[in-house]
């Protein structure tokens, strides 16, 4: 397991592999959201939460089509299919090293951005807790979206079609969270939905991505 | 036709609106239907005239 | 006898055909009737006016878009535990029905929310869960349309509605969480039951009726169509393998 893991780090951070793109990307949504809103910063500071809620979700998303389509193309998710580790435990792996690739550089970026768009001061606290609860279930959904659409050709728009109703619950009580430790209120209740909701995620979903992947494999 | 008051054409364009859809659906539904019926009974002549 | 039956393709249409014709006469006179009898025998609201009369198309469509999906997940546990071909047509064939009575619902709903609430949106949970009821169609029909093997698709797509359904409940709890931090209350929602009142109330059951009995019936044609489609790919296929 620690090997597959350490292959797809290795991947991910090599020439190509795509890492950082997502970052880039966040970086990039962050910086336009002025643009189209103006520059007042007390309107920014209302948005600010959301704004990086939805752009971690946005970029977390774009990144989802690689995770199992590389290893679609050359055959080794077959061989992965056919080894003696459960397919269940390849998919907990490949989540957890999209993970490490896209949603933890996300969640250490975002204090970063909140800086541009005028978070208030209690916000940072929040909106990083609150997107490193949050961001493992964004993966786990996300590959069982990929696992979803894996032998499609055209699969990506279809992919974010299929993944963005099953984010909803996941923004809500994210984006919820942040806004209410920005604006000084208790979180308590939404991170603990938050957590609920990662952890349920972790725990079931690896076996309907699983049983998607065994349809598309045969 | 009731006097629908100031309402009138809310309440109307709800109607129109819902049983448009309602007459597409089953428009939609029928034609298709008809349209896979009649060439499935094409394919199945075919294939028994060449088998 | 056993429901089992019918899942024969053979069967299920022999079946469906006989009993479609009077399903088709009795779930039009039901709406005609119960929307005639609501829209020109019952008074108005002493609150709402006349737009009280939409209700015999709001409720009905909304009731219909939740249990269209609920029967669609019926279908697809049956198919992934019992792999019946007819159930999982079936569950294809119920998907745009479900999304018309969900658009039926929100459409109607936005006409009736402008004068009422003086806006024809507001993100509402009532309001804001039928949207992603929408988008969850919308993924699945979409789904079902990519995959060219039907097997795979059936597959897929079952599983997409389990995931989707507990997804859907998720989000409704959530939104009723989230909209509850944004606003005091719910005050634009009207409880829509409780202050019906008789008159309204049997014109309103008798529509109800009528679009569920409106829903089976479509359900069991486009399902036969489904059936018939499949056999057409399969005869297509087997011509073309034996041209070979």
């Amino acid at each position: 397991m620690s090997a597959l893991l350490l292959r797809d780090l290795r991947l991910a951070f090599r020439a190509g592999g795509g890492f950082g793109l997502g970052l880039a990307f966040f970086l990039i949504v962050t910086v336009m959201v002025p643009f189209s809103v103006g520059p007042n910063s007390a309107t920014l500071a209302v948005i600010a939460p959301g704004v990086l809620w939805l752009g971690a979700l946005l970029a977390c998303l774009l990144s989802l089509d690689r995770l199992l389509a590389l290893d679609w193309e050359d055959g080794s998710l077959d061989l992965l299919a056919t080894a003696p580790l459960p397919l269940e435990a390849v998919l907990s792996v490949k989540s957890l090293a999209h993970w490490l690739t896209t949603g933890l550089p996300l969640v250490l970026a975002a204090p970063v951005l909140g800086v541009l768009l005028n978070l208030p001061a209690g916000g940072y606290l929040w909106i990083t807790l609150s997107l490193l609860i949050g961001t493992p279930a964004l993966s786990v959904i996300g590959t069982f979206g990929a696992a979803l659409t894996v032998g499609l050709k055209r699969g990506g728009l279809l992919l974010s079609l299929l993944v963005m109703p099953l984010y909803v619950p996941t923004l809500i009580f994210g984006a919820e969270a942040a806004r209410r430790g920005a604006a000084g209120m208790a979180v308590e209740t939404p991170l603990l939905m938050l957590g609920g909701i990662t952890l349920g995620a972790i725990a079931l979903l690896p076996f309907a991505s699983a049983a998607v992947l065994r349809v598309n494999l045969r | 036709m009731p006097d629908l008051g100031k309402y009138a054409d809310t309440v109307l364009s709800a109607y129109a609106a819902s049983l448009l859809l309602l007459a597409l659906l089953l428009v939609v539904t029928l034609w298709r239907g008809a349209w896979v019926r009649s060439e499935l009974k094409s394919v199945e002549k075919r294939i028994r005239g060449n088998g | 006898m056993s429901i089992w039956e019918y899942a024969n393709p053979k069967k299920f249409l022999h079946t469906s055909e006989r009993v479609l014709p009077s399903l088709w006469v009795v779930s039009a006179v039901l709406i005609l009737g119960g929307l005639i009898w609501g829209f020109f025998f019952t008074p108005d609201d002493y609150r709402q006016g006349s737009t009280v009369k939409i209700i015999y198309l709001h409720v009905p469509a909304a009731l219909m878009a939740i249990n269209a999906w609920f029967m669609m997940l019926l279908a697809s546990l049956i198919w992934v535990i019992r792999r019946h071909h007819v159930s999982a047509l079936a569950a294809k064939a119920a998907a745009p029905v479900g999304i018309i009575m969900t658009l039926i619902a929100l459409i109607t709903g936005a006409i009736w929310g402008q004068p009422m609430w003086g806006t024809w949106w507001a993100w509402d949970p009532r309001l804001t869960s039928f949207l992603v009821l929408f988008l969850f169609y919308l993924g699945y029909i979409a789904l079902w349309e990519a995959i060219d093997n039907p097997d795979t698709a059936a597959d897929l797509t079952s599983i997409l509605c389990l995931v989707g359904s507990v997804f859907a409940v998720l989000s409704r709890y959530a939104v009723n969480f989230w909209n509850q931090g944004l606003h005091q209350g719910a005050s634009l929602s009207l409880d829509k039951e409780e202050n019906v009142a008789d008159v309204f109330a049997f014109p309103l059951y008798t529509c109800m009726a009528g679009f569920i009995l409106f829903f089976i019936a479509l359900v069991l044609y486009r399902t036969g169509t489904e059936i018939r489609a499949r056999r057409m790919k399969a005869l297509i296929a087997r011509e073309r393998m034996s041209d070979a």
